[in-house]
C-alpha cells in the first residue's frame, strides 16, 4: 500500500484539497501535490503499461526523468498525451488516463507480449518483418502502426494560448538548486543581467531534502534566505517552472516556462517559449539518480531511492511499508533513515559494496536498521507490484540467500550529472572512473563566437557529489561566467557547506555482477521501451558495436525520456560486453529539448492569422465584399473567381472568360512585380539579366522579356518597359518580385560591383488593374484624359496620362489575347480607381474577372506560365521562345549553360498543344506513355501536360504540354495517363488554340 | 543559431537576420569557359570541417551581402567583411592566422 502520511510533506498545503481524476476515479490530493504523488497517495501505483510488452508500470522517479508514469492528460482542445505525472501539478479538476493498454489497466490484452518476450528481442521487428517483401505495405504495417505509440493522438484543435519572449543578459543560470542559486548570487554580485531558471514550482532542489546546511542554516532556511536577496536586486530576472531545454550556437538558449499548466482556464498562456541571448551560461542541473540493473527491476514498487525520500518529505506520502534500500552508495542510506523517522519499515539495506559506507551507515546502524554488505537483489517478487524479493551475494551468479517481504524496493546506482545542456552544443565529457561518471570536461566547451567557451557547469552537474564542493564550484562558476560576460569580479560571494564523511561509491552495472541468462532477460534497462540486459548482450554480438547503432537496434534510450535512466547502465553492458572501456564506447549525442515541451508553445502566437501575414492589394476588401474565392500566389491572396450566389466556381469561371472575351473584363493585376532599374550602366545590366536584348529598348515601348537562372532554366518572365534613357521598369510574376529583386541585387553587390545601377522593388507601391476586351478602350475614353486610340497608344506601347483625373501610367499589352491595358495607379487610389472603372464600365458589361479567367485566356493563346510550363528543368528554347533569346549579345545569365550538349540540343520535351480526341479534359500533369519499360520496369513516358483547362471560348478541353520533339510531331495522336481509368488519347496541335493571326488586340 | 557582424550596418545580427549564401570568392565563369571549369564554378562546393569563407546576406536588415570567415567546426567567427572584394582582406587574413597558424584555404592562406 501506498498512502499519505500524517506527517511531512513541505511542499503541500494540507489546508486545500483538491479534487481530480484517474481513469474516471475520482480521487483526492494536497495542493503542491505532483500528480505522481497524489496517485500514490491513493495506492495507485500501477499507472500505465510499457511500449513493447506492455508490462505493469508504475512511478519510479519524482521528476523530469520518469520513464513510467505517462498519461494521457485533460480533454478536448485541452489534451495532452504522454504527460510526465511526476511533473504534472494537481489540481482542482485534473482529468488523467492511463495509457497503452487494452481493454483496461489492470487486464491488458497486450501484455501478452511479455510472455514472448523471448521471441520478441532487440531487432525482432528489423528480422521479422523484412520476409517476404510484399507482406510489409498491406499486412505487416498497418499491424504494427496500430500498435504503435503509447498515448493518443489529440483529436481537437489546441484550445490554449501560448507565446515567445525574447530575452537579453549577459549571463543565464539553469537550474535552481542549491549551486544554482549560489552561482546567481556570485554571478549578480558583480553587476551583470542575470536569468535564473529553474524548472520545477520549487527553489533549492534536493538539498532540503538531503538535510544539507549552508553556512550554519538549513537549506531551506538558506535557500529563502539567498532567494530574497536575488529577488531584491534589480539586475536578476527569476523564473521557475521554466525549464532551460537547449543551448545552441553563441550564447542562444530555449527556456520553456509552464505558466498555467497548473491553473488551467485563468487567462494566461499556458506555455511560454524563452528564446534567450546571453554572454555566458552556467549550467548548474544537478544530477539524476541511476537504477541498479536487477531481474524485476521494473515491477511497481521500485522506486529510485531519491524519489522514496521525495515522496515521503515533500508530499507525505509513503510509497510503501516495508521498503527494501539497495545501493552501491552511501546517499541511499538517507532514504532509509529518512524511512526509519517517518515510523516506516526498513527491514534491510542492501550496500553491494563488500566494506560498505560511511557516517550514514553508521547512523543507520544506530537507528536499528539491518545492513547487509556485498549483498544485491536477485529478483524481485511481485506482478503489478511489489511483494518481496531474494537476496543473494553481489560477488555471485544469484544464489538465493534469504527470501524477504517488502512492498517497495528503493534502489540507488549513483548519481550521474546532468550534462545534458553542457553536450547540446559540442561541450565535451570525460569518463571519472573513481566515481562512475561522465563530466564535462572543462577543456572542451562549446565555443562562442570569439573562440571562448560559453557554457560552464556548476555543482552535481560538474560532479561535485557534496554540497561543501557544490557550494565552493557554484560561487566560482558564477564569478567566473560573470567575468567572461564582462562583469566587475572584485568582490567575490562565499557560501559554506557542512559534510557527512561518505565513502565512494561502487560501479554496479548488473546485480549480481555474474547474473545468468534468466536473471540478466528480467533486468531492465529502459522501462519505457522495454530494453532488457541481454537485448543490449544480443546487439553487440551481432556486431552493434557502435553506441549509436546498439541504441536504434535495441531502442534503448529512444523513449520518450530520452534514456535518462537508462543510457548510463545500457552503455555500461554494452562496454563490458564488447569488452571495452566506458569512455571508448562513447555516449550517444545529446539534443535539445532536454525533455518534451509541447510544439504549440514552438509555434507560439504563429497561429491561424498570424501564421503568416497576407500581402492584400488595395482592392482585396472590395473582393472580398464580392464573392471572392480566394488563392494563395506567393505572400498573396488573389481571387480565383467572383463567385455570385447560386453559380458553381467552375460556372463563374466560364462566365467571366465569355464576358471578357465578348465584352469588357477588369483584373486586379497589383500583385505583378514591378521593379525600377536605373542608372548609367542599367541597359547592360538587364541584357545580362534578360535572355534577349534590353539596352536598345526604344523610350515609350515595352517588350516581353526572360530570366534565366545562371543554370539556364527559365526562372522568370515579364514585360519590360523603357521609361527614360537610364530607366527601365521590370513587371516579373507576382510570386518572383521579391525573388528576382534579391537576385538583382546579389549580382550588383557581388559580381558587378562597380557597375553603375540601382534597383528598387516598387511591387507594392503601385496598383495596377487590367482593362481588357473589346470594349476596353470605350471604357477608358469615357473616364477621358487620356488618348487611348490605336494610333496614339499602340500595341506594346505605354504612355503616363492622367485617367478620370487620377495620375497614371497606361501600358498597351496583353496576356489574354483582347484589346488590353494595363493601368498603374498609385497604390493609396487604387481602390478609388477601381470602384471608378467598375462605375464608368457598366454600360459596357464589365465584370471583374479572377486569375482562373486569367490562366485560361492565356492557355488559350498558348501563352506559357511560370510554374506551369517551367518547373525548373525547362529552358525557353524547350517552349518555342528562341526567338526571345540573344544570339547576338556575349554573355547573359544562362548563356554559357544552355550552350552544353544536352541543352544545345533538340533531343527534348517542347511545348506543344494538346487536345483530346473526346473533347474531354486532359489531367493536370498526366504523362503521354512511350513505348517500352525503363530500367527500373516502368512504364516509358515520351511527355507531359504542364496545362489543362476547359475551354469556354472553345467549348472543349485543351491543354498544353512538353512532348519529345514535339513540334515536329503536329497531328500525332499520344495517350495520356489518367489516374484510376483508362488512358485517353490526344492530338499535338499549336499550342495557340485562340486568334492565331493575333488580329484581336490589334484594333 | 549563430550571431555576425554585418559589416554595412556595423552591429551584431541574429542568424534569423541573415540569408546564407554558400561559399564565398567564386569566379564566375561565362562563355567561352571550358566544360571543367564552368561546371566546377556552378556546382562543386568545398564543405570543409573547419576555416570557411561564406557568403552571407543581411536579409531583414539592410539587404547588403557580405563576406563571414568562420570555423564549421567550432562555430568560431574570425571576421565579416564587406562582400566588394576579390580575396579576405589581410586583417582577416591575419586573424585567421594568429587563431589557426598555417591555414589555407582554396588559394588563399
Amino acid at each position: 500500500m501506498s498512502t499519505r502520511l500524517a506527517n511531512y510533506g513541505r511542499l503541500i498545503n494540507r489546508a486545500k484539497a483538491v479534487n481530480f481524476t484517474f481513469n474516471d476515479k475520482v480521487l483526492n490530493g494536497f495542493e503542491g501535490d505532483t500528480l505522481a504523488a497524489s496517485l500514490l497517495a491513493n495506492d495507485q501505483m500501477l499507472i500505465g503499461r510499457s511500449f513493447k510488452y506492455h508490462r505493469p508500470r508504475g512511478v519510479v522517479a519524482s521528476g523530469g526523468e520518469e520513464p513510467n508514469a505517462l498519461i494521457n492528460l485533460g480533454v478536448e482542445g485541452h489534451f495532452e498525451p504522454n504527460a510526465r505525472a511526476t511533473t504534472t501539478e494537481t489540481f482542482s479538476g485534473l482529468t488523467a488516463a492511463s495509457q497503452n493498454h487494452f481493454p483496461s489497466l489492470e487486464f491488458d490484452i497486450g501484455a501478452i507480449n511479455s510472455k514472448l518476450a523471448r521471441f520478441l528481442p532487440a531487432g525482432f521487428y528489423y528480422k521479422m518483418f523484412i520476409h517476404p517483401r510484399s507482406f510489409w505495405k498491406h499486412i505487416y504495417e498497418p499491424i504494427i502502426r496500430k500498435s504503435a505509440g503509447l498515448g493518443k493522438a489529440p483529436k481537437s484543435r489546441d484550445a490554449d494560448k501560448y507565446e515567445h519572449y525574447y530575452h537579453f543578459c549577459e549571463v543565464m543560470i539553469v537550474g535552481g538548486g542549491i549551486a544554482g542559486l549560489q552561482a546567481a548570487k556570485s554571478a549578480a554580485a558583480t553587476g551583470v543581467r542575470v536569468l535564473l531558471v529553474e524548472q520545477t514550482p520549487h527553489w533549492g532542489g534536493r538539498a532540503p531534502v538531503d538535510g544539507v546546511m549552508i553556512d550554519g542554516m538549513a537549506a531551506e532556511d538558506w535557500v529563502a534566505q539567498t532567494l530574497a536577496e536575488l529577488a531584491a536586486r534589480d539586475n536578476v530576472v527569476m523564473r521557475n517552472r521554466t525549464q532551460g531545454s537547449g543551448v545552441y550556437d553563441h550564447g542562444y538558449a530555449l527556456a520553456y516556462e509552464r505558466i498555467a499548466d497548473h491553473t488551467p482556464g485563468d487567462g494566461r498562456p499556458r506555455h511560454r517559449l524563452w528564446r534567450v541571448r546571453c554572454k555566458q551560461i552556467v549550467t548548474a542541473t544537478g544530477g539524476i539518480e541511476r537504477p541498479l540493473s536487477f531481474a524485476g527491476n521494473d515491477i511497481p514498487g521500485v522506486m529510485l531511492a531519491g524519489a522514496v525520500r521525495d515522496y515521503v518529505l515533500n508530499y507525505g506520502v509513503s510509497p510503501g511499508d516495508r521498503t527494501v534500500v539497495v545501493t552501491n552508495n552511501d546517499d541511499a542510506y538517507r532514504t532509509a533513515l529518512t524511512l526509519k523517522q517517518a515510523g516506516l519499515e526498513v527491514p534491510v539495506i542492501l550496500d553491494a559494496r563488500a566494506e560498505g559506507g560511511g557516517d550514514l551507515m553508521g547512523e543507520a546502524i544506530t537507528a536499528g536498521i539491518r545492513v547487509e554488505l556485498g549483498r544485491g537483489i536477485a529478483q524481485v517478487l511481485g506482478g503489478k507490484r511489489v511483494t518481496g524479493l531474494q537476496i543473494c551475494s553481489q560477488a555471485g551468479e544469484g544464489a538465493v540467500l534469504e527470501e524477504i517481504g517488502c512492498d517497495v524496493v528503493a534502489m540507488s546506482g549513483g548519481w550521474s550529472p546532468v550534462v545534458h545542456l553542457w553536450s547540446h552544443c559540442g561541450g565535451k565529457l570525460n569518463w571519472d572512473a573513481d566515481q562512475a561518471m561522465f563530466r564535462p570536461d572543462p577543456n572542451q566547451p562549446p565555443l562562442s563566437a570569439d573562440g571562448e567557451g560559453f557554457v560552464r557547469v556548476a555543482g552535481l552537474a560538474n560532479g561535485h557529489l557534496r554540497s561543501a564542493a557544490i557550494i565552493a564550484d557554484a560561487s566560482v562558476q558564477g564569478a567566473a561566467a560573470a567575468k567572461a560576460a564582462g562583469g566587475n569580479t572584485k568582490r567575490v560571494v562565499l557560501a559554506k557547506a557542512e559534510d557527512f564523511e561518505e565513502r565512494p561509491l561502487s560501479p554496479v552495472w548488473l546485480m549480481p555482477q555474474g547474473a545468468s541468462y534468466k536473471l540478466r532477460s528480467k533486468a531492465w534497462l529502459d522501462f519505457q521501451n522495454d530494453v532488457k540486459v541481454t537485448d543490449v548482450q544480443l546487439a553487440a554480438q551481432e556486431g552493434f558495436e557502435s553506441v549509436e547503432h546498439a541504441k536504434r537496434y535495441t531502442t534503448l534510450g529512444m523513449a520518450t525520456d530520452q534514456g535518462k535512466l537508462s543510457n548510463i547502465n545500457g552503455l555500461a553492458v554494452l562496454s563490458k560486453s564488447l569488452n571495452a572501456e566506458i569512455p571508448d564506447v562513447g555516449t550517444t549525442t545529446f539534443r535539445p529539448p532536454y525533455t518534451p515541451i509541447s510544439m504549440a508553445s514552438l509555434a507560439g502566437e504563429a497561429r491561424g492569422e498570424l501564421f503568416q501575414p497576407i500581402r492584400k492589394t488595395p482592392m482585396h476588401d472590395w473582393h472580398d465584399s464580392h464573392f471572392a474565392e480566394w488563392e494563395p500566389v506567393g505572400g498573396w491572396r488573389r481571387t480565383y473567381a467572383y463567385v455570385r450566389p447560386g453559380e458553381t466556381v467552375d460556372q463563374a469561371v466560364q462566365r467571366e472568360v465569355t464576358n471578357t472575351r465578348e465584352k469588357l473584363g477588369l483584373l486586379d493585376a497589383s500583385t505583378l512585380g514591378k521593379i525600377v532599374v536605373k542608372g548609367p550602366d542599367a541597359g547592360k545590366f538587364l541584357d545580362m539579366m534578360y535572355t534577349n536584348m534590353m539596352s536598345n529598348l526604344k523610350l515609350g515601348r515595352c517588350r516581353y522579356g526572360l530570366m534565366c537562372s545562371e543554370n539556364g532554366f527559365l526562372s522568370d518572365d515579364g514585360v519590360v518597359a523603357r521609361i527614360d534613357d537610364q530607366t527601365w521598369l521590370c513587371h516579373t510574376t507576382s510570386g518572383g518580385a521579391d525573388r528576382i529583386h534579391a537576385q538583382m541585387e546579389e549580382w550588383l553587390q557581388t559580381e558587378w560591383w562597380d557597375w553603375n545601377v540601382w534597383v528598387v522593388n516598387i511591387t507594392e507601391q503601385l496598383a495596377q488593374v487590367a482593362v481588357v476586351g473589346p470594349n476596353a478602350r470605350k471604357v477608358l475614353e469615357k473616364l477621358g484624359g487620356v488618348n487611348v486610340s490605336a494610333d496614339a497608344l499602340p500595341f506594346m506601347a505605354w504612355a503616363d496620362e492622367k485617367l478620370g483625373g487620377i495620375s497614371c501610367r497606361v501600358y498597351r499589352i496583353s496576356f489574354s489575347g483582347e484589346l488590353s491595358y494595363e493601368i498603374a495607379i498609385p497604390a493609396n487610389r487604387g481602390l478609388e480607381f477601381w470602384e471608378m472603372l467598375v462605375e464608368a464600365g457598366a454600360e459596357f458589361d464589365a465584370m471583374p474577372y479572377g486569375t482562373e479567367c486569367l490562366h485560361i485566356m492565356r492557355a488559350e493563346k498558348g501563352f506559357i506560365m511560370i510554374g506551369d510550363e517551367t518547373d525548373g528543368t525547362v529552358i525557353p528554347q524547350d517552349l518555342g521562345l528562341s526567338w526571345a533569346v540573344s544570339k547576338k549579345k556575349d554573355d547573359f545569365l544562362g548563356k554559357r549553360a544552355q550552350q552544353r550538349s544536352f541543352m544545345d540540343n533538340d533531343n527534348r520535351w517542347q511545348l506543344v498543344g494538346l487536345e483530346t480526341l473526346d473533347g474531354s479534359v486532359l489531367e493536370d500533369g498526366a504523362y503521354a506513355i512511350a513505348s517500352g519499360k525503363n530500367a527500373n520496369g516502368q512504364t516509358n513516358t515520351e511527355g507531359r501536360v504542364t496545362s489543362t483547362y476547359y475551354s469556354p471560348t472553345l467549348r472543349k478541353g485543351i491543354a498544353m504540354g512538353l512532348v519529345f520533339h514535339g513540334p515536329e510531331r503536329m497531328g500525332d495522336i499520344l495517350s495520356f495517363t489518367r489516374i484510376g481509368a483508362a488512358p485517353v488519347k490526344a492530338k499535338i496541335v499549336s499550342p495557340v488554340f485562340y486568334d492565331p493571326e493575333g488580329k484581336k488586340p490589334n484594333v | 543559431m549563430l550571431i555576425l557582424n554585418c559589416p554595412y550596418c556595423g552591429c551584431d545580427k541574429d542568424e534569423t537576420e541573415l540569408a546564407a549564401g554558400g561559399e564565398a570568392h567564386l569566379k564566375r565563369f561565362g562563355p567561352g569557359s571550358s566544360d571543367q571549369d564552368f561546371e566546377e564554378y556552378l556546382f562543386e562546393r568545398t564543405n570543409p570541417k573547419g576555416l570557411h569563407f561564406e557568403r552571407w546576406r543581411c536579409a531583414f536588415g539592410c539587404g547588403k551581402w557580405f563576406h563571414a570567415a568562420r570555423c564549421t567546426a567550432t562555430l568560431e567567427v574570425f571576421g565579416t567583411y564587406k562582400a566588394q572584394t576579390l580575396e579576405p582582406p589581410k586583417v582577416i587574413k591575419d586573424v585567421i592566422t594568429t587563431k589557426r597558424p598555417g591555414w589555407s584555404w582554396r588559394n588563399f592562406s
